[in-house]
């Protein structure tokens, strides 16, 4: 029987740095979306970039990064140290590892500074007949192409005998050094130094891709490209998989969900907005064009054939029938800021409309506060999720008042990502990712935990003050220029 | 508007109605556009779907040709009836027209192939 060469591989998993607060939410999701188990070789942590990590096979590192957005590339670790010393000393020693298997050295906080790859890894990616090159990426301090060169010569004693190329080589090897994160504290020599072959890139690509600046018909509240492809991860969309907003807007997270490969029906209250008719959200320009729909952003991105309808319809009283299961909710509710809050209704008693003018009727709206708007999606996704399966939907917030006992909350939904973006001093918003845990659905009142009523009136209110303590500022600057002004020709008077 | 929509869609937001479904469909633009086949997904759609309600509305609307009347039970073996419900579900769209609640008989427009399902503020008071 032939046993198959079971080791498991050493990777560096660099990630952008930006949206940190995100990345273990998405990578998380996509792990377990794609079922792989990771081996953590040492603890992440935000402040660091990257995570070092063991996974069973080269194929599971390219299913990751078919689908991650924070991840930018993934190396095959071949050394690991945190000089640079150290580093070709681990690399030289390597080359006479011919255990078959990794030497690990002690680990000290954690980490070890002198494992030694097997000699085989080496070997087998720097055969004569492949082309390469080497890559040198500092993060957090520049060099010159020059110095860059230096640092790669010092790998000479590597047998690289194949050809150079630096256009799509066979095999392309990379040297980082990290230098930490703050710009204003770069250290002489690095904290940490790597080496090893690149194996696969995050979809970093696809921000641009899918950009808003390039995108035929936006809103004015659409969804910035990477987070909507950071919501479709956390929703673990999937091919063939039927997903919903409920407040779909310009549909900006559909164009990412079906991206991943759902079926996507959208739903919300603006009959203009899915007609394409509201004004155009591009500056200078007076008039929208015809292919400006949902239907013709999917139809610009390739994924026309997963579009299934948008509906008008308002949330509060939707329309899709009892036993439907949806494989994800992903949405972005109002906030009452850039968008009013609002569902059908007047206050007036016992109003009637006659018959005749019902067809180009556009009904009165009353308030439809941010408690009742999350309450009744909680209870949307413990109805109309399929078990196990997830919604995605953003949460404005105070961020003075942050309490995580006060987010919404659902007895048949798991919280399983909670991330934050910063709006402003003041406000923030943050990503929640619920699964359903239970199919047994009581049908709960409105949750009075959901201390976020009054997000726009606070919101408002503490922008307000802060405008007029500046006004009160400039005019007390003001009068005091004055005071001194007058003085100064008092004096030049006598 | 397609017909695998047309089969989630209710009008039970109408107060006084029960379950408001299957909405009758009366269509007066229809247009038929070719879109790619996977038959995993309409694998998948299928135990989604009330099967009655889509082989009559696909034959009210003059779409029903060579739908069966019941689904057979290994439906995910034969190809051809995997792209017949393909193309009656996603391929064959109502442009124009209305939906008719059953049970009340208010119509919901469908315009440029979008149902409108908003009532009035006076039928939510
Ligand atoms: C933050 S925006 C969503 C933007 C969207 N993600 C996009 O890509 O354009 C919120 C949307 O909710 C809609 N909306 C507000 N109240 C609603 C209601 N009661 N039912 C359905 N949709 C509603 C608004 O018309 C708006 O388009």
């Amino acid at each position: 029987m032939q046993e198959e060469h079971k080791m498991w591989r050493r990777y560096l998993m660099w990630f952008a740095h930006e949206h940190m607060d995100f990345r273990h939410a998405e990578m998380y999701s996509i792990i377990s979306l794609l079922n792989i188990p990771v081996k953590f070789v040492e603890k992440p942590c935000v402040q660091k970039p990257y995570w070092i990590v063991e996974l069973p096979s080269e194929d599971c590192v390219r299913k990751i990064a078919s689908r991650s957005v924070l991840l930018k590339n993934c190396i095959e670790l071949w050394s690991r140290a945190r000089t640079e010393v150290q580093l070709h000393d681990n690399l030289k020693k390597s080359l006479n590892n011919s255990t078959g298997s990794w030497v690990l050295g002690e680990k000290k906080d954690g980490i070890s500074d002198t494992c030694l790859c097997p000699k085989e890894l080496i070997e087998s990616s720097l055969s004569p007949k492949k082309t390469f090159k080497v890559d040198v990426e500092t993060f957090c301090k520049h060099f010159t192409m020059k110095e860059k060169v230096e640092k790669i010569e010092k790998f000479s004693y590597l047998p690289m005998r194949g050809p150079v190329k630096l256009r799509n080589p066979d095999v392309t090897l990379a040297y980082l050094e990290f230098y930490g994160v703050d710009p204003n504290d770069v250290p002489e020599k690095p904290y940490d130094v790597f080496f090893g072959k690149w194996i696969a890139d995050g979809q970093r690509d696809l921000i641009q891709v899918h950009s808003l600046k390039k995108r035929q018909f936006i809103g004015n509240t659409s969804m910035d490209a990477q987070l909507a492809i950071i919501m479709a991860n956390q929703a673990q969309v999937k091919l063939g998989d039927m997903v919903l907003d409920p407040f779909v807007g310009s549909g900006s997270l559909l164009v990412a969900a079906a991206h991943f490969g759902a079926y996507v029906w959208g739903s919300d209250i603006d009959y203009l907005m899915l007609h394409g008719r509201t004004r155009p959200t591009r500056v200078g320009q007076k008039i929208r064009t015809k292919d400006e729909s949902i239907r013709g952003n999917m139809r610009q991105y390739g994924t026309e054939a997963r579009y299934l309808d948008v509906v008008v319809s308002d949330f509060s009283l939707h329309n899709w029938k009892p036993g439907l299961k949806f494989d994800a909710i992903i949405t972005d509710p109002p906030y009452g800021v850039r968008e009013p809050t609002e569902k059908i209704g007047i206050e007036k008693e016992n109003y009637t409309l006659s018959e005749h003018h019902l067809p180009n009727h556009v009904p009165s709206k009353v308030e439809y506060g941010l408690s009742h708007i999350y309450s009744d999606l909680l209870n949307f996704a413990a109805t109309y999720l399929e078990m196990g399966r997830r919604l995605v939907c953003w949460f404005p917030l105070v961020r003075e008042e942050y309490q995580e006992e006060q987010l919404p909350s659902h007895p048949c939904l798991k919280l399983v990502g909670n991330s934050e973006q910063v709006i402003s001093k003041l406000a923030a918003r943050r990503l929640l990712t619920y699964e359903k845990i239970t199919d047994d659905v009581p049908n709960m009142p409105l949750d009075p935990n959901a201390g976020v009523h009054n997000f726009r009136e606070k919101y408002f209110t503490m922008g307000e003050s802060t405008r007029r303590e500046r006004k009160e500022k400039r005019a007390g600057e003001v009068a005091a220029y004055l005071a001194a002004k007058m003085a100064a020709s008092r004096t030049d008077a006598t | 508007m397609k017909l695998i929509t047309h089969n989630m869609l209710t009008s039970k937001c109408l107060k006084g109605v029960m379950t408001g479904y299957p909405l009758a469909i009366n269509a007066t633009d229809i247009k038929v556009t070719e879109v790619d086949f996977n038959p995993e997904f309409i694998t998948r759609v299928i135990p989604k779907l009330d099967w009655e309600v889509l082989w009559a509305a696909a034959n009210s609307i003059g779409h029903g040709e060579g739908l069966p009347k019941t689904l057979e039970p290994k439906f995910e073996e034969n190809e051809d009836l995997l792209k017949k419900v393909h193309k009656v579900l996603l391929e064959v769209e109502v442009e124009e027209g209305n939906l008719t609640c059953p049970e009340s008989g208010r119509q919901f427009p469908i315009s440029k192939g979008i149902p409108n399902m908003l009532l009035t503020e006076a039928e939510v008071q």
